[in-house]
C-alpha cells in the first residue's frame, strides 16, 4: 500500500474510532437512561415469556413455544438497538448542535455510518447478552444442546445487514428533521411483522412474504433459534448463512450510496444545521 | 503545530469566492396560502482572501454572513460560481478543504452531559489525532486559552457560556486549521470573556499562521481584529477595504456610519435568517 493511501486509512480508522469513543461518552453519562430502557425491553420480554409459559400444556409444547418467542424478543431487541442508534445518530447532533462540525470534519461518511453500526453492534450485542441471562434469572430454560458459537457467528454476519439497512434509515432525519425518526421506526416495525420474530413467516398473506424473503432478520431468527434450541452445526445453517451474505454485499453499499444522495439533498437545502 | 510547514500554499489565495450564489426556499405565508418561494442568501459574492490574513464581514442577520461561513464549511452546496480555498475547490475536493478549515460559531455546540476532555477527544480523532497525541495537546490547549483545567472533567452544561466558547476555540485550535471561520464568536459573552477571547485570535494569527475570516455584529471587535472589513448586505458585498479607508470613502468618522452609509441600515433593524 502506498505510504499516502496507508496515512488516509489510518487517519479514517482514527476518525472510526472517534465515533465508537463518543458514543460510548454518551452511553456511560446517560447510564441512567440506559437502565431505564433495560428494564423496559425486560418486562416486555418477560410478558412474551409467560405469555407462552401460560399456555395448555397438554395442547402445546410449551418450553419450545416459550423458547421460540424468547429468542424473537431478544433477537428484536438486538435489532432496534441497531437500528435506533443508527436513525438516532443524526437527530443527537442536531440536538445537541454538534451536526455541523461532525459533517464539516474530514472523516468520510463510509467511516461515520461504520463507525456508529459497529458501536451499535458491539452495545447490542452485550445488552442482549445480559438481558439472556437475567431472563434465566425468571424463566428455567432446557437448552441441553445450544450452539451459542454458531449463533453468535450469525448474530454478527446478520449485524453487517442491518447496518445496511440501519444507514438507509438514518438517512430520513437527515432530510426530514422534523419526521425522520417517526419514518424509520415505521421501517423498523415492516420488518417486524415480515420477519417471523414472533411466528413463521407461512402465516403471512402470500403478498407480505416476498418482504421476508428479503429481510435479512427472516434468515437471522430461523438460523439462531435452530442453532439454540436443535444445536445445529454452521455446515445446517449455511441455508440461512448464504442470504445473509448476499443481503449484506448488497446492503452496506446501497446504503452508503442512499446516505450520500441523501446529505447531497440536506446541503442542498440548508438542512444540515442544529435545531433549537 | 501548523499544517503549514511545508508552505504549500504559499502563492495561492486563503479563499477565492468568485460570483458565489445561494438560494433558499423560504415559506412564505400561512396555511393554504403557504408557498415556498427562492430568497437568494448570497448573489454573485466576490472574495478574495489573501494567506495570514483576518477579513471581518459585516451584516445584518439575513445579509448571507452565516450562509457564506457554511458554505467554505462545506455544509452546504451551491448554486452557482466558485469557491477556493488555498487551491482547493470547496465543492469538487471538499475532504482536502475540511482538513484546513475550522470553525467556530455563536453557540458553543457540544454533547452538554460530556466533559471538554470527552468532547475534545472524541472530535480530535475526526482530524485523525490518536489518543496518544491529544492526551498531551488537549490540556496544552486548554491552558492556552485560559480553560481552568480543574474543570475539564465537567459537564459541559455545567460551565458558563465563556468557558464553553474557550472549549468551542481550543476544538478549533486542536486540528491546527489554516483557514479559522469565526462566526461571532464572541457574541453574548460578557466583556472579560470577549477580550479573553479576541486576544486568543490575535495569538492564533501570530503564532499559527491562520487566516482568518470573521463574521461578526460587533464594529470594535472587527476594527481591532481585521486589516479589511467588509459589508455585506443582501447578498452582495458593497464593501471591502482597511477600517480607515472605509471610513474615509464614505467620509464618515465610525464604522457603524460607514455601514449606514453603505446599506441605508443600521445594525439594529434586522431580520431574522432562519429558514436556509
Amino acid at each position: 500500500m502506498p505510504g499516502g493511501a496507508a496515512a488516509t486509512l489510518r487517519m479514517e480508522l482514527v476518525g472510526l474510532s472517534g465515533i465508537v469513543e463518543r458514543n460510548a461518552y454518551i452511553i456511560r453519562r446517560y447510564i441512567m437512561w440506559e437502565l431505564a430502557f433495560f428494564v423496559w425491553t425486560l418486562a416486555n420480554t418477560l410478558t412474551i415469556v409467560f405469555i407462552a409459559k401460560g399456555l395448555n400444556a397438554s395442547k402445546f409444547d410449551v418450553n419450545r413455544i416459550t423458547t421460540v418467542l424468547v429468542i424473537g424478543a431478544l433477537a428484536w431487541s438486538y435489532l432496534g438497538m441497531v437500528f435506533e442508534l443508527l436513525i438516532e445518530m443524526v437527530q443527537w447532533e442536531r440536538w445537541e448542535g454538534t451536526i455541523e462540525y461532525t459533517f464539516m470534519a474530514p472523516l468520510s461518511r463510509p467511516m461515520h455510518l461504520i463507525g456508529t453500526g459497529l458501536f451499535a453492534v458491539i452495545y447490542g450485542i452485550v445488552r442482549t447478552i445480559i438481558l439472556w441471562f437475567v431472563i434465566r434469572q425468571f424463566v428455567v430454560f432446557d437448552l441441553p444442546h445450544a450452539n451459542y458459537g454458531a449463533t453468535l457467528l450469525i448474530l454478527a454476519i446478520a449485524s453487517v445487514s442491518f447496518i445496511g439497512i440501519g444507514m438507509m434509515t438514518a438517512v430520513l432525519p437527515l432530510i426530514s428533521p422534523e419526521k425522520g425518526v417517526q419514518l424509520g421506526f415505521i421501517a423498523q416495525g415492516v420488518l417486524l411483522v415480515v420477519s417471523g420474530v414472533y411466528y413463521t413467516v407461512d402465516v403471512l398473506p402470500h403478498w407480505m412474504q416476498w418482504l421476508s424473503v428479503i429481510s435479512p432478520a427472516t434468515y437471522a431468527l430461523r438460523g439462531i433459534r435452530a442453532a439454540i434450541i436443535h444445536g445445529a452445526p454452521l455446515s445446517s445453517l449455511w441455508g440461512d448463512i448464504w442470504p445473509l451474505i448476499v443481503i449484506g454485499i448488497v446492503a452496506i453499499p446501497l446504503g452508503l450510496r442512499i446516505f450520500a444522495i441523501g446529505e447531497r439533498y440536506a446541503k442542498r437545502h440548508g438542512k444540515l444545521k442544529r435545531s433549537g | 503545530m501548523t499544517l503549514l510547514q511545508s508552505d504549500p500554499f504559499s502563492s495561492v489565495p486563503a479563499v477565492d469566492v468568485h460570483g458565489l450564489r445561494k438560494t433558499f426556499r423560504r415559506k412564505q405565508g400561512t396555511g393554504l396560502r403557504a408557498r415556498k418561494k427562492p430568497v437568494a442568501a448570497l448573489n454573485g459574492l466576490d472574495l478574495r482572501i489573501e494567506r495570514g490574513e483576518c477579513v471581518a464581514i459585516l451584516g445584518q442577520n439575513g445579509s448571507g454572513k452565516s450562509t457564506l461561513v457554511r458554505l467554505l464549511s462545506t455544509l452546504l452546496l451551491h448554486d452557482g460560481g466558485t469557491a477556493h480555498v488555498f487551491g482547493h475547490d470547496v465543492f469538487k475536493s471538499p475532504r482536502e478543504v475540511q482538513r484546513l478549515v475550522n470553525r467556530v460559531s455563536v453557540e458553543a455546540s457540544f454533547f452538554k452531559r460530556l466533559s471538554t476532555i470527552e468532547n475534545l477527544s472524541y472530535a480530535s480523532r475526526f482530524y485523525g489525532l490518536t489518543h496518544a497525541t491529544t492526551k498531551e495537546t488537549i490540556p496544552e490547549v486548554l491552558r492556552k486559552v485560559g480553560f481552568p483545567m480543574d474543570r475539564a472533567n465537567e459537564s459541559m452544561e455545567d460551565l458558563s457560556r465563556g468557558m464553553q466558547q474557550k472549549v468551542a476555540l481550543a476544538r478549533a485550535l486542536l486540528t491546527s486549521p489554516v483557514l479559522l471561520l469565526l462566526d461571532e464568536p464572541t457574541t453574548g459573552l460578557d466583556p472579560r470573556s470577549k477580550l479573553e477571547v479576541q486576544d486568543f485570535i490575535r495569538e492564533v494569527r501570530q503564532i499559527h499562521d491562520a487566516t482568518i475570516l470573521l463574521c461578526t455584529h460587533d464594529l470594535d471587535e472587527a476594527e481591532a481584529l481585521a486589516e479589511r472589513v467588509g459589508i455585506l448586505d443582501k447578498g452582495h458585498l458593497i464593501a471591502l477595504a482597511p477600517a480607515d479607508e472605509l471610513k474615509a470613502s464614505y467620509g464618515v468618522d465610525t464604522l457603524e456610519e460607514a455601514f449606514f452609509a453603505a446599506t441605508g441600515k443600521t445594525f439594529t433593524d434586522e431580520d431574522e435568517e432562519g429558514n436556509e
